[in-house]
């Protein structure tokens, strides 16, 4: 029995595997109508999420199966003092997989060891998250067509986003591809991160401006500055402007460069970008179904 | 130079870093040993300069060898028989550490669920950097 707690458990070979999955799934979604036909997935969600957790609910009932679960600890048996180990053994006598979301780092590798169903960490705090790295993987896969040979820009909040991090360790899998690191001082990416890339012989380059490199990029990851992440507002209030990508920065790219976003967005990508055949965030959120779907299927061994 | 007598059965932690022992001491749990532990404070070295030694006349089966290559790997450890070196054991740093240190991160689920156990993973030998099997956070407890 497998479970996925970070998008390194599964080889390169593994995920291109998941992702011709995907892509199946995409072109031929009533072939898969019924997989999950009598299965049931448990959403265990500690805090609140909407997409993440509408996605998983959405997948499964795609594949054929039924969704059960609570989407906060305050309605669960969490709030009643039972530990995680407690939950999930209860969990596997009601549901066949669960997509657990906690707002402890761990808690669903803690789940998996005591688990009797296959577990999907569908975020453990600012640790990870895998299923939305697989997201922008399908999502670069299916409208690149590849996952190596190019130049990804990675902007904004460097520092703290956990999305940035996974991501950045997912394609150093990949050969040939080159990172730019767009951030303020405060928010660049963490040492570790420069550390394994600097190991792995891998280019990368750190700047402040957008505009200097945006003729340069082929992706281009947008993320949010979140405000929970500040000590102190003032210094949230300084750089939550800091990047705004609007129509005139958009000029500035490859006609073919595509810009992706983890939502939810704020301001940091203008609304009249929306438009621009190349803002592809809300068809990343349709791969995400996919990618879901694809991993059920995987981790109940129906493929 | 103050001479500390030769043991018959035991082992001798040599080359430990002046001024480490006493830490030593109480976590290999030396000071509940009912046996014979002399420590040697800033002995004269060659190669160091100054160290410490501790001599334990027990068996060198109740020392947690992990929580010793944790502290310090460049101590050497001399098995002794009959009062002479029977064994030099070098240690190596462990690839997992269970109960030893403790995830400091405030959000880590070790922080909140107090019955699991504490698991360390070797993530960087060359920076000898262990992080927590949960969340990744770097241990920064010093011995």
């Amino acid at each position: 029995m497998r479970h996925l707690m970070t998008p390194m458990d599964f080889s390169v070979e593994e995920l291109d595997k998941l992702f011709d999955l995907a892509s199946d799934i995409e072109k031929n979604p009533e072939k898969y109508a019924h997989k999950c036909d009598g299965k049931k997935l448990a959403t265990c969600f500690y805090e609140p999420s909407t997409r993440t957790r509408l996605s998983f609910e959405t997948a499964m009932i795609n594949l054929g199966g039924s969704v059960i679960g609570f989407s906060d600890a305050g309605s669960s048996s969490a709030a009643k003092g039972e530990s995680v180990s407690d939950t999930i053994r209860v969990i596997s006598c009601f549901a066949d997989i669960c997509a657990m979301r906690h707002p402890k780092e761990g808690a669903p590798m803690v789940a998996a060891g005591r688990s009797g169903i296959p577990v999907i960490n569908a975020g453990d705090g600012g640790h990870q998250h895998p299923t939305q790295t697989l997201t922008d993987l399908l999502t670069i896969r299916a409208l690149k067509g590849r996952l190596d040979n190019f130049t990804i820009g990675l902007c904004g909040d460097l520092k703290f986003g956990r999305t940035v991090h996974s991501l950045v360790n997912a394609l150093a899998r990949y050969s040939n591809v080159r990172f730019v690191f767009i951030s303020p001082e405060e928010l660049r990416i963490p040492g570790y991160l420069r550390d394994m890339l600097w190991d792995k012989a891998i280019t990368f380059k750190e700047v402040i401006r957008l505009e200097d490199v945006m003729g340069e990029l082929d992706l281009l990851y947008m993320t949010r500055v979140q405000r929970e992440r500040f000590f102190n507002e003032e210094d949230y209030v300084r750089l939550k402007d800091f990047y705004i990508l609007n129509k005139a920065k958009m000029d500035l790219a490859k006609e073919d460069m595509l810009v992706l976003h983890p939502l939810p967005r704020v301001n940091e990508i203008s609304v009249e970008v929306d438009d621009d055949p190349r803002a592809v965030y809300f068809k990343q959120v349709q791969y995400g179904v996919y990618v879901r779907m694809a991993l059920i299927l995987t981790l109940l061994e129906l493929v | 130079m103050l001479n500390v007598g030769k043991i018959e059965e035991g082992f001798v932690l040599d080359h430990i870093p002046a001024g480490k022992s006493m830490s030593i001491y109480y976590h290999l749990g030396l000071d509940k040993l009912d046996c014979t532990v002399a420590i040697i404070k800033n002995a004269r070295s060659n190669v160091m300069g100054k160290k410490d030694i501790i001599k334990v006349e027990c068996d060198i089966n109740t020392l947690d060898l992990d929580v010793l290559a944790v502290i310090d790997h460049t101590i050497t450890i001399n098995v002794i028989k009959d009062g002479e070196i029977v064994e030099k054991r070098v240690l190596e740093l462990p690839k997992e550490l269970k109960n030893i240190m403790k995830c400091k991160n405030p959000r880590c689920i070790t922080s909140i669920e107090q019955e699991l156990p504490h698991i360390f993973y070797l993530a960087d030998p060359v920076r000898e950097l262990y992080r927590c099997r949960y969340c990744d956070e770097k241990n920064t407890e010093r011995f």
